[in-house]
């Protein structure tokens, strides 16, 4: 099953880093939102693929049956879905904002913390 | 959006979506589920709400800042590693207890006060974000 | 001595930086008076090092401290053996004089508390420089030094030639300290010892080193910086910017000859060798001739005294760098005698200045009847500079050409450098002393009257000591210079020179220079005039050097930074995804280890295809979008069937966790889209477009290689095992993922949704810079606008 999600999470990054090099916020966002998919399928494939069977201890054994998936991978990408959540939705909100104050999406024409035509820092003492 | 029907059904389908969450949440220790699925469940039924029938009135139901809950959640969690001062063991060790109510034996843990913690840290932060952007949506 | 001396002398070394902490405090209560508390301070100081005169005398060597880091022998430790004693008298000595002075001096100033703050800071790094016995001690104590003179040079921070000055300070012996600071590493490495007192065994060690070069060149950078060897002289006379109790005590009396005290301490152990002795001799030598040649051009009395300290600190590098038994003592002797007669001098011009209003030599005359007391001290100070009996400056000149005199070449070269070197101090000495206060009554500035006793206390102190250590020179020797030059010699040495002439060549060449001396100052007008002739005819120096050096620097830096920040999102994206492609591929490629071909897996099935198809659909759609609802939409389709991934593949937690957040990205991101007149569809050029795909496939590519190659190696099941192991029996849960999440991993979690409850104040923040300038509407439709909304609801 790993190569198949391999090949899955490389068109996941491929198409998340294709978006972050557009120059459109948009773009960048919704590349941000596909690269949390990849980088957690990345975990999870590197944690191993089981099929069906959740990491949860039946009613009367005292460990894992050999066929349940592994749980410490599930419990990294669980946190890191909530997180990268609340990150896309920070992004999202900063786009926003600097649409309303810079009047454009390309991050090419946002130049306001590093403007065109830099000033040469002083000379003096 | 703001349909009469939708409008009519949103206060209940929110009601039920965070009892649900609630049971998502009590039951996550053993079952799936847990604090972050819970609570985004109960944010995503404050969005609906609010899509619904306004943001105004969600903060009237919810009472509290969403923020402020955010931060009474990661306080508990915390306060909740610190209980097991009281025991002798180091932070953030699991203690349990066992009383019966009304006959019944109730399983009660620092750990269950912990994911109640993160429950309302998630509910407050995310439904935060969901109502401030749906106001801004409409103005 | 006594049980409680290591405490005693802990207390001590920390005695000035308390001081500093109340001395603001003080100096509001008391105004300018609080200076005669906090001489208390050095004055204790002195009085303890007093009390290790008689051990040190009878070659005692007392050491302690506190282990630090024992792993490493770094310690807090200090050495009192005869070098470090001297100079620890002599810096709370003049330690105290110069805060009285001080007091006087900048009364009324409204920072007084601040300057009193920094003098006593310095104090205690000067002193720490000196006692220390751990290298790290001695670093962390001489970047303090240079601190403090940054500080003080600055201390008038209005005026831009004050920051010039301190800034060109602080660098040139910052970066100095820098390079002490590798050296005494290369030094800790050759032989694995980190205290000076242990050093001390390791000479040979050190010397036969192949990186005894190194060690010493890095030694010699912090010492020539410090001590303002030529070419690294310029610092100091711009130093004088500083107020002159600064001047009189860091920048004659004592730090400047912290690159002495260096040079001195490791005599032992990186001297008796022909690098030391070529180099230091000839750095000294000309440090000396240049310093002299340059005071003569100067008519400022501050700048007179500063050149002539470059110069001295270039004759005690010479003598120290001769290393015969004579010129460490002349050294020895040299040192106490100039920092006696300098520091006064300087006090004494600064007593000039605040009292007449100038310090224009050119416009003093006929203060003798106006200031005799400070006539008085400036003449001892100025015979004692001059190498005049029956001051200490006297015995110092008569053990130098007792030291430097023989007749091969290179030593008559040296004998002719002193000669000329102590005739210009000698016409500079008697410029300072004599020319303010002889000759006819000049008006000026402001009219001249004695000055107050705090103020020529000082420089009066200072003739006095140097008169009477030279009267009784069988008592100094024995108590300061004997084991002072055993010290630096690194075996035992008697000084013996005394005040009564003796007929030989030393006295001869005495009589050359002040002969010399006599007819140079009668010149003095001329040479000056050709002096700035000449320094006009070459136009150029290390000072203006240095302003180049800074400002190409700032534009190289500038330049750097332009460079490499362009300003473009997309650049650094480029530059970012570029770096991680290669360090994907480029190892695999580097090293050969690239998986293996995958065996196509046997059991897929068709749902599960479906699911991954869906995902790649909705992955091209948002590529290809044309409208942005559509491109939200196809986003939320691969978000969903990621989620059915996670549920096909036994993550139920997971999946509901994915859905839930897809859900409400997909919301939020219509509810701010609505709100964007934008085109998600994109605009780049074709050409550009190829270029953004190839990156991505390059690192698409590499992703899914890596992670091939991860998944073909034996999975290690510990912690999956450990989990499994203890989810139910220990922590009482059968949902492991959860169990894990609030239990095993607890603390880890709080620090998430602490990242999740930051996230959403930053993004609350973010919107509500905007409401002071958009009126905010309810969206409520059953609830008319309330005034007081706005507050209520966020």
């Amino acid at each position: 099953m790993e190569p198949i999600f391999a090949i899955l999470v490389g068109a996941l990054f491929t198409v998340a880093i294709y978006l972050f090099l557009s120059k459109h916020i948009i773009r960048v966002l919704m590349g941000a939102a596909i690269l949390g998919n990849a980088v957690n399928l990345l975990i999870f494939t590197a944690g191993r693929v089981t099929r069906e069977v959740p990491p949860i201890i039946g009613g009367d054994t005292d460990t894992l049956s050999n066929a349940a998936a592994n749980p410490l991978p599930q419990a990294l990408i669980l946190t890191a879905i909530v997180i990268s959540f609340s990150f896309f939705a920070f992004l999202l909100v900063l786009g926003y904002r600097a649409f309303q104050e810079l009047h454009t999406d390309n991050s090419d024409e946002m130049r306001v913390a590093e403007p065109m035509v830099e000033q040469s820092p002083p000379a003096g003492y | 959006m703001r349909t009469v029907i939708f409008r009519s059904i949103a206060p209940y389908l929110t009601s039920l979506m965070v009892l649900f969450s609630i049971f998502v949440l009590l039951r996550g220790h053993n079952e799936p589920g847990g604090g972050f699925i819970g609570g985004l469940i109960a944010a995503s039924a404050l969005a609906i709400y609010g899509i619904a029938c306004g943001v105004a009135p969600v903060r009237r139901a919810i009472y509290f800042h969403p923020m402020a809950i955010s931060a009474f959640g990661l306080f508990m969690s915390a306060m909740a590693g610190v209980l097991s001062v009281f025991a002798g063991v180091p932070y953030m060790s699991g203690l349990w207890i066992y009383p019966h109510l009304f006959g019944v034996e109730v399983a009660l843990s620092s750990v269950l006060v912990f994911d109640i913690g993160v429950y309302l840290v998630v509910v407050g932060a995310i439904g935060s974000i969901a109502l401030a952007l749906e106001e801004r949506d409409r103005d | 001595m006594s049980a409680a001396a290591p405490g005693a002398t802990f207390i001590v070394l920390m005695l000035p930086f308390l001081a500093a902490m109340i001395a603001p405090w003080l100096t509001r209560r008391l105004g300018h008076n609080a200076a005669w508390l906090l001489a208390l301070a050095p004055l204790a100081i002195f009085i303890h090092f007093l009390g290790f005169a008689t051990d040190v005398a009878d070659g005692g060597i007392v050491t302690g401290g506190f282990q630090w880091v024992p792993s490493y022998n770094v310690s807090f430790s200090w050495l009192i053996d005869g070098l470090s004693l001297t100079f620890a008298l002599l810096i709370s000595g003049i330690g105290t004089l110069i805060i009285l002075y001080s007091g006087a001096y900048l009364m009324g100033n409204a920072q007084l508390g601040r300057f009193f703050s920094f003098m006593l800071l310095f104090m205690g790094a000067m002193l720490g420089v000196v006692i220390s016995d751990s290298f790290l001690m001695l670093f962390v104590y001489w970047e303090l030094t240079s601190i403090t003179s940054f500080l003080l040079i600055g201390f008038d921070h209005t005026r831009e030639a004050s920051r010039r000055a301190a800034v060109q300070a602080l660098v040139v012996t910052g970066g100095g300290g820098l390079a002490l600071l590798a050296g005494l590493l290369v030094i800790w490495n050759i032989t694995g010892v980190t205290q000076i007192s242990l050093l001390l065994n390791y000479g040979d060690e050190l010397r036969n080193s192949p990186f005894y070069l190194l060690a010493l060149f890095l030694v010699l950078g912090g010492a020539f910086s410090k001590s303002a060897q030529f070419p690294l002289h310029f610092w100091l006379p711009n130093a004088m910017e500083a107020p002159t109790p600064v001047s009189a005590y860091l920048h004659s009396a004592t730090m400047v000859k912290a690159g002495v005290y260096l040079l001195m301490r490791f005599n032992p152990v990186l001297g008796d060798t022909v690098w030391w002795e070529t180099i230091l001799p000839v750095f000294g030598g000309t440090t000396l001739i240049v310093g002299t040649l340059l005071a003569i051009r100067q008519t400022d009395l501050k700048l007179m005294l500063a050149y002539t300290t470059v110069s001295s600190l270039g004759l005690l590098v010479m003598l120290t760098g001769f290393g015969s038994e004579h010129a460490i003592a002349a050294a020895v002797l040299y040192l106490v005698a100039h920092s006696l007669f300098k520091g006064g001098l300087f006090m004494v011009a600064g007593l000039i200045d605040h009292e007449a209003g100038t310090r224009d030599v050119t416009k003093l005359g006929g203060l003798r009847k106006a200031m005799p007391i400070t006539f008085v001290a400036a003449m001892a100070a100025a015979i004692s500079m001059a190498g005049l009996p029956p001051f200490i400056g006297f015995l110092a000149k008569e053990e130098i050409y007792y030291a430097l005199w023989a007749t091969d070449p290179w030593s008559l070269a040296f004998v002719a450098v002193a000669v000329v070197g102590n005739g210009l101090m000698f016409v500079i000495g008697f410029a300072v002393a004599i020319k303010p206060f002889f000759g006819p009554a000049v008006k000026t500035p402001k009219p001249a009257h004695e000055g107050p006793a705090l103020l020529w206390l000082g420089p009066l102190t200072l003739g006095l000591t140097a008169l009477v250590a030279a009267l009784v020179s069988p008592f100094t020797h024995r108590f300061i210079s004997s084991p002072m030059a055993s010290a630096v010699a690194g075996a035992a040495e008697e000084v013996t020179i005394s005040v009564i002439p003796h007929m030989g060549p030393a006295l001869i060449l005495s009589i050359v220079t002040i002969i010399f001396g006599i007819i140079a100052y009668r010149m003095l007008d001329h040479l000056r005039a050709g002096m700035a002739s000449l320094l006009a005819a070459i136009g150029w120096g290390p000072d203006r050097g240095f302003d180049q050096f800074i400002s190409g620097l700032v534009r190289l830096s500038g330049g750097i930074t332009r460079f490499i920040q362009p300003g473009r999102l997309d650049i650094y994206m480029t530059v970012t995804f570029l770096m991680i492609a290669a360090a994907l591929i480029g190892p695999m490629a580097w090293y050969g280890e690239w998986p293996a071909m995958p065996v196509w897996p046997e059991d897929v099935q068709f749902h599960e295809f479906v699911v991954f198809a869906i995902v790649i659909i909705g992955l091209l759609a948002v590529i290809y979008a044309r409208d942005r609802l559509t491109a939200i939409v196809s986003l939320g389709i691969q978000g969903f069937a990621v989620a059915l991934i996670f549920m096909l593949f036994g993550a139920p937690d997971l999946s509901f966790t994915q859905f839930m957040v897809e859900t409400l990205a997909v919301v939020i991101l219509a509810l701010v889209m609505t709100r964007l007149k934008l085109h998600a569809s994109d605009h780049r050029p074709t050409a550009q477009k190829l270029a953004d795909m190839s990156v991505a496939i390059a690192c698409g590519v590499g992703f899914t290689l890596y992670l091939m190659a991860v998944t073909q190696q034996p999975f290690n099941t510990a912690l999956s095992d450990f989990f499994s192991a203890y989810s139910k029996v220990v922590a009482h849960g059968t949902n492991v993922v959860n169990v894990i999440i609030v239990d095993f991993r607890g603390t880890d979690t709080l620090g998430e949704i602490a990242v999740v409850m930051v996230t959403g104040l930053a993004i609350l923040s973010l919107i509500r810079i905007r409401t002071s300038r958009v009126k905010v509407a309810d969206n409520d439709p059953d609830l008319p606008p309330a005034p007081d909304q706005t507050a209520e609801v966020r």
